[in-house]
């Protein structure tokens, strides 16, 4: 991940803003896509990442600020007069056409010899593994073969950039998370510049380079999936990628810390004022437990920030797999409770269970604090 | 990154993006301004030339002349007065007569009330403009040269009126009272089959829709049938059997046929399967869970028919009604036909313009039936809009189940209904194999010796035929090609807007009125269009036109079912729109392609208001052949071309169901999996 | 699929090329009322003498023709009219659309049968007369006597069963309507119509319809023509042709040549034909009247007294109040909603 760092810039947005009627759908977005780069447009629905990828493909043409591509100025191209190959939600396969006839549509008529245009189709069938498929029709097919069929349609052509609209959405769940490998290993295998619009973060995270969060039409965030994830720079970044616990507090120590009621706690550094009421966040995986001492004696069980150690109580635990999903309640903490995700070998360690005390250690590092008052909207 | 809280771009915003547009979108940018220009030179001026003929009057206007009256020696000894004058001393002619027709001719010894031919008194009579016109005897004069008459000549001397504009015709029409009352008719009639027709054709669809009654299918191809023969054919068959020599006439206890009981009786027939196909749908789209809930609840059968079936069928009724309201208001062959003394609006334009050569009084009474039409036609649009969002909403169908005694009586109702319509068609085949009714009953094909008719023999039902199909073929192109362009264009919002205005605006027009309006618009010399008057040209465009708005829905909605993304994907992979359109969205719509010709081939086959405008000697139709042949009393060969056109129609239908399995066969193999 | 598109276009506007035959020397276009099934004829005939010269027929009732000719007045099509009632040669004279022209040999006509106008502008060609056609079966049925006079249809005993062409839309109605005027007066007139109304079962919208309804013994009386009457008999129907005792009207064919023609010379030679014996023989074959005296051989089936019963038609007083006739008709009889029994 994070190769693009060095690499030149593909697609350049600046300034881009789109109107329907009196409504902003995008405002003032800038953006850079690197070549052979991977971009996600994550967003809850409405948040302008479509229109975003729509404006990009042409489809609907940005109302302000332009649109470069391979360092040529698009903005105000019909679509046919770009270069891209696009995928969507429905696949829009022609289904009176067959899966070859359709991977096909944008050779013919170009100019191409028929047996070199047989030899492409077969190519790219083989590279989407479906190369006994060519003569069906694609209601013939499952959803997912359908999506890789047009994948196929969409590289036929070798585009210089890929949109992918939601492409996996209308998939069950486990054709998804195997799609998202299939895809990202033919945009590595093929190195096209390809953008994907989508609301599901765990798709994000797991397929793109970087990903660029989206909310009520401008950009909140553009960073790595360890980035966005691990630094979110907004409440809003925060709350839609990811679980968060969000303690309601006031800002405390200077930059440094928050307190909850009369309950001090370091924070990673801020720049809100004292006394300012602010929203903690601290992801659930981040909270260290520890045993409450008398259980687990000879434990290991080194805290590293004392000052940062609440005393709660264990309320509920769900069990999840790969490990357990914890509330606790804490009178230290108001009345909220904390949702924490501790490993099996923890909760078997430490002899967590309901019902049971137990003290946790927030990091300081991981505390990360946001203004408050804007209410995320998920 | 952003910090645009601002909800608005400002000036560093830079410049509103143009967006450029590309060959796609100029080639169908122009092509449906073509299509649009093709539709407001064949709609929309027709129609403005027809509304301004309505306005446009004649009057006689008596300050254009003057007359000088000599003594009894021919000595002129009076000065010479303008008629005006003359008027205005002694109301010869109350101002309101001066209104007339373009026809109009006012005799100059009204204004003289002891005149005598004999009296040795001359005239001197001089027009005081040049578009002063008078006759003597049928001898045309113009112009301010004096001319000098004696009593026996002066009274062969009428003036004639000169042109105006404004609403005399109307008042002329609401102050003539055989012309009014049609209005009265026309509405009386129009109600009382619409509540026939509706209540019938509930009963048959409730019949084949809820009850396990065998022979379904049977009964409802012959409930379509009417939608094969033109309007007047069940007046031809009601001659048959209610008229002075019918089989039935005793059936009506002496009630004449000819009159509103044959009117409603015919348009009962022909707006049957209309009203039954609306019907049909609204009832098959009914919840069948508001049933199970009804029998969970014990209502009983009764009061599970007044809750749930009519509630749930309550649009299609609706519609039904205003559709059938329409179609017989509208409609002229059957009145024409049957309609005796009862006069009718529709029947009235054709007696303004084809018997009295007025014009403008047809243009009027146009104006008039317009108004029931398009109100008729905007609450139908209403509904269907509700209808449509009940259909998308829709859930569990519903299943008849058995029962013994409720099939039984719904197979009586259908058989007898069914019977109702094979009588009609049977009794007009039987009388146009008659040789000579009712005294010679002997079989045989005199009356098919159709070139020794009126009406355009043979030569009309071949024409028929031609027009049929090229209504069929260039209606199809225009209209699926126009819905393609309404439905797939990017932008140009207005443009759209204004072409999908104008395409649902025939529905609205009344064939008799758009064939009117086409002569007022094709027939003026004026018109560089002038040219395609009296060919088939005019019959074709005018047929299109008139058929286009159902066509268009059809092409729309199917349209509609196609992925919106095709287009976006056609474009990546830098193929022009046209080629998309015929690879796919052809081949995917051609079902409903085929109906849409079906549609047109038939309705071009049956269709009389417009096109009795419109014909002349070269381009007689078979559907008018009729008419004419029963206006000329040969009643007999007017059934057997009316039976043509039904053979013909059914042919079409087997030919579309036989080339739709073909096609559906060869292009379609992807539906089936 | 362009081509396509394009080529269904072409096809449309090729279609109304094609039917557009521009005028052509040795082509005349010539508009005409007489019926469908003699045209050949009279062409054949006239052909036979002029073969360079081709006529292109358009036909249509009387109504009609007459309707097209006056809208057509500012760009007329017609070079030549031939069969159309003089009273619609009278309306289109007085709209100034007619050639004045005599044809050669004109002088050999009835002078009854010419314009008065020098030149004239239209020519006679047959007359075309009232009468009443009476089914003799349905009659018997039904016990009614045979009319015998025009004042004789308003009696009682028909009441129901007399059907007449409305002269609104049917030349032969308005004949009828403007005789009874002529021959009874306008008061009289009007009185005579108001008692034949009650008798009436219907006004048909064509003029040979109430002889063919007769015919067919769907009404027993029929007022049309003579010439439609003769050829129902002919086909065999129980008919007989009544010529009331009063007088009938009638009107005739008549000829002219249409202003403004591009064709001045082939159609004087058409209209100088139209006025010859041999025409005129032509035009006995089914009018009992024609324009050219001593022709006229008695026609099958005809009544044998029409010729002495024909009045002496004033075809300038029928133009002239044409309209207030009408308007006056429509006013007594056209207003009623109910049917008649």
């Amino acid at each position: 991940m994070g190769q693009a760092s060095t690499a030149e810039t593909y697609l350049m947005i600046e300034n881009v803003w789109k109107a329907f009627g009196d409504f902003y759908a995008l405002k003032d977005i800038s953006l850079e896509v690197n070549r052979g780069e991977f971009v996600c447009f994550l967003g809850p629905s409405g948040c302008g990442k479509t229109t975003l990828l729509r404006a990009i493909a042409g489809l609907d043409i940005q109302t302000r600020g332009s649109v470069h591509q391979d360092g040529k100025d698009i903005s105000a191209l019909p679509p046919s007069e770009r270069d891209f190959g696009i995928v969507f939600q429905s696949y829009a396969l022609f289904p009176n056409l067959t899966v070859a006839k359709n991977i096909a549509f944008g050779l013919e008529n170009s100019g191409i010899a028929k047996s070199d245009i047989d030899k492409r189709v077969a190519e790219l069938l083989e590279l989407v593994g479906l190369p006994e498929q060519a003569e069906k029709y694609p209601a013939q097919l499952s959803g997912g073969q359908q999506q890789r069929i047009a994948l196929a349609r969409a590289i036929a052509m070798s585009p210089g950039l890929l949109l992918l609209d939601e492409p996996l959405s209308a998939l069950d769940a486990k054709v998804r998370v195997h799609l998202r490998h299939e895809v990202k290993d033919l945009q590595r295998k093929l190195g096209v510049t390809t953008i994907m619009v989508t609301h599901d973060q765990e798709e994000a995270l797991a397929m793109a380079d970087r990903i660029v969060v989206m909310n009520h039409g401008v950009i909140e965030q553009v960073g790595t999936p360890t980035d966005v994830y691990r630094e979110p720079v907004s409440l809003f970044v925060a709350d839609f990628i990811g679980e968060t616990n969000q303690l309601a507090c006031v800002a405390d120590n200077k930059g440094k810390g928050v307190s909850i009621g009369a309950r001090k706690l370091k924070s990673a550094p801020h720049t809100h004022a004292d006394g300012r009421d602010v929203t903690a966040v601290i992801r659930p995986e981040d909270i260290i437990p520890h045993g409450d001492g008398a259980r687990s004696p000879g434990a290991p069980d080194k805290i590293s920030e004392p000052g940062n150690t609440v005393e709660t109580t264990v309320d509920e635990m769900e069990f999840l797999g790969s490990f357990w999903r914890t509330r606790l309640s804490s009178a230290e903490l108001g009345d909220g409770q904390i949702v924490a995700d501790f490993s099996i070998n923890a909760v078997r360690r430490m002899d967590i269970e309901v019902g049971g005390r137990m003290r946790i250690e927030i990091p300081s590092d991981r505390l990360k604090v946001f203004a408050a008052g804007a209410e995320p909207d998920t | 990154m952003s910090s645009a809280d601002a909800m608005t771009p400002d000036a560093s915003a830079g410049g509103r993006i143009k967006p450029k547009l590309g060959s796609d979108d100029w080639i169908m940018r122009g092509y449906m301004i073509v299509l649009a220009v093709y539709l407001i030179v064949a709609l929309a001026l027709p129609l403005y030339a027809m509304l301004s003929k309505a306005f446009e009057t004649s009057r006689f206007d008596l300050a254009q002349f003057e007359v000088q009256v000599s003594d009894e020696s021919g000595a002129f000894k009076q000065p010479a007065e303008t008629l005006k004058q003359i008027n205005d001393r002694g109301s010869f002619i109350p101002e309101g007569d001066l209104a007339t027709s373009s026809d109009g001719r006012l005799a100059l010894t009204k204004f003289f009330p002891d005149f005598s031919f004999r009296s040795p008194v001359k005239y001197r009579l001089r027009g005081l403009d040049e578009n002063a016109v008078y006759l003597v005897g049928s001898e045309r004069f113009e112009g301010t040269a004096p001319a000098e008459f004696d009593s026996n000549t002066f009274r062969r001397v009428v003036i004639r009126p000169v042109q105006d504009y404004g609403l005399a015709n109307f008042a002329t029409y609401f102050s003539t009272p055989a012309l009014f009352q049609s209005i009265q008719n026309s509405v009386f009639i129009a109600i009382v089959s619409t509540l026939i027709t509706v209540s019938l054709a509930f009963g048959f669809a409730y019949a084949l829709c809820r009850s396990c009654m065998p022979f379904k299918g049977v009964f409802r191809l012959i409930a379509m049938a009417p939608i094969l023969v033109p309007s007047l054919l069940p007046g031809i068959a009601l001659v048959y059997l209610f008229g002075n020599q019918g089989f039935l006439k005793q059936f009506l206890m002496g009630e004449s046929i000819y009159g509103p009981i044959g009117i409603v009786v015919g348009s009962v027939f022909f707006t049957f399967p209309h009203a039954m196909i609306i019907i049909l749908i609204a009832l098959s789209i009914s919840d069948a869970r508001l049933y199970e809930a009804a029998v969970s609840l014990r209502a009983s059968k009764w009061r599970t028919f007044w809750t749930v079936t009519i509630p749930g069928a309550r649009y299609g009724l609706i519609s039904a009604a205003f559709v059938v309201f329409n179609l017989v208001i509208t409609d002229f062959g059957l009145p024409k036909v049957i309609g005796g003394q009862y006069n009718m609006l529709a029947v009235d334009i054709y007696k303004q313009v084809i018997g009295q050569q007025n014009f403008q009084m047809g243009a009027v009474v146009s104006v008039v039936l317009l108004i029931p039409a398009l109100l008729a036609y905007v609450v139908d649009r209403l509904v269907q809009r509700k209808q449509v969002a009940l259909l998308s909403a829709r859930s569990v169908v519903y299943q008849p189940k058995p029962s013994k005694r409720f099939d039984l009586s719904c197979l009586a109702y259908c058989a007898l209904v069914a019977l109702f319509i094979i009588s009609i068609l049977g009794i007009c085949q039987y009388a146009a194999l008659v040789k000579f009714w009712p005294y010679d009953l002997t079989l045989g094909l005199t009356n098919y010796d159709f070139d020794r008719m009126d009406g355009g023999g043979w030569a009309a039902y071949r024409n028929s035929i031609y027009m049929a199909l090229m209504t069929a073929l260039i209606g199809t192109v225009i209209i699926f090609t126009g819905a393609y362009m309404v439905e797939k264009t990017k932008g140009f919002a207005k443009g759209r807007a204004g072409f999908q205005f104008l395409a649902m605006l025939p529905m609205a027009i009344p064939g008799m009125v758009l064939g009117l309006a086409y002569i007022f618009f094709f027939n003026n010399p004026a018109n560089p269009l002038n040219f395609i008057y009296g060919t088939m040209a005019i019959l074709v465009i005018c047929t299109v036109t008139h058929f286009y708005t159902v066509s268009h829905l059809t092409a729309v909605t199917a349209l509609k079912q196609i992925d919106s993304e095709f287009e976006p994907v056609a474009a990546s992979l830098k193929q022009p729109f046209y080629r998309l359109f015929s690879r796919v969205t052809v081949p995917v719509c051609m079902p409903a392609i085929l109906d849409i010709m079906i549609y047109l081939f038939v309705n071009a086959m049956t269709t009389v208001s417009a096109v009795v405008f419109l014909y002349s000697s070269k381009t007689t139709l078979a559907s008018v052949a009729v008419l004419n042949m029963d206006d000329a009393g040969d009643i007999a060969p007017a059934a057997a071309m009316g039976m043509m056109i039904f053979y013909t129609n059914v042919a079409a239908r087997l030919v579309h169901a036989v080339v739709s399995r073909y096609v559906l066969g060869r292009t379609q193999g992807w539906r089936q999996r | 699929m362009l081509k396509k598109l394009a080529g269904g276009l072409l096809a449309g506007v090729a279609v109304g090329v094609m039917s557009m035959s521009a005028a052509m020397a040795g082509e005349l276009t010539v508009y005409t009322a007489v019926e469908a099934e003699d045209l050949k004829k009279y062409a054949d005939a006239f052909n036979a003498d002029h073969p360079d010269i081709k006529i292109n027929w358009v036909r249509d009732s009387t109504g009609v023709v007459t309707a097209k000719l006056l809208a057509e007045k500012n760009n007329p099509q017609a070079d030549v009219i031939w069969g159309l009632a003089a009273t619609s040669l009278l309306l289109l004279k007085s709209e100034g659309m007619l050639e004045a022209y005599a044809p050669k040999g004109v002088e050999n006509l009835d002078p009854k049968f010419v314009d008065k106008s020098t030149p004239p502008t239209w020519t006679g060609m047959d007359a075309w007369v009232a009468s009443v056609c009476f089914n003799t079966v349905e009659g018997e049925k039904l016990g009614l006597t045979a009319p015998k006079s025009w004042k004789d249809l308003t009696k009682a005993e028909y009441k129901g069963h007399v059907i007449m062409p409305n002269p609104n839309s049917s030349g032969t109605g308005f004949l009828d309507v403007s005789s009874w005027l002529q021959m009874f007066g306008e008061k009289d007139g009007w009185a005579f119509m108001d008692d034949l109304h009650k008798n009436i079962a219907a006004y048909t919208h064509s003029g040979s319809k109430p002889c063919k309804m007769a015919a067919a013994g769907e009404i027993p009386i029929g007022v049309s023509f003579a010439f439609r009457g003769a050829k129902s008999k002919a086909a065999g129907a129980p008919i007989d042709i009544i010529v009331p005792e009063e007088g009938v009207g009638w009107d005739m064919e008549a000829t002219a040549i249409v202003a403004g023609t591009d064709n001045i010379d082939d159609a004087k030679t058409l209209v100088d034909w139209t006025v010859t014996k041999k025409a005129n023989e032509m035009y006995n074959s089914g009018y009992a009247v024609v324009a050219y005296p001593g022709v006229a051989k008695p026609v099958e089936h005809f009544p044998e007294n029409l010729l002495e019963k024909m009045i002496d038609n004033d075809f300038e007083f029928a133009a002239n109040n044409r309209k207030a006739i009408l308007d006056e008709w429509q006013k007594r009889y056209d207003s009623k909603s109910e049917p008649k029994g």
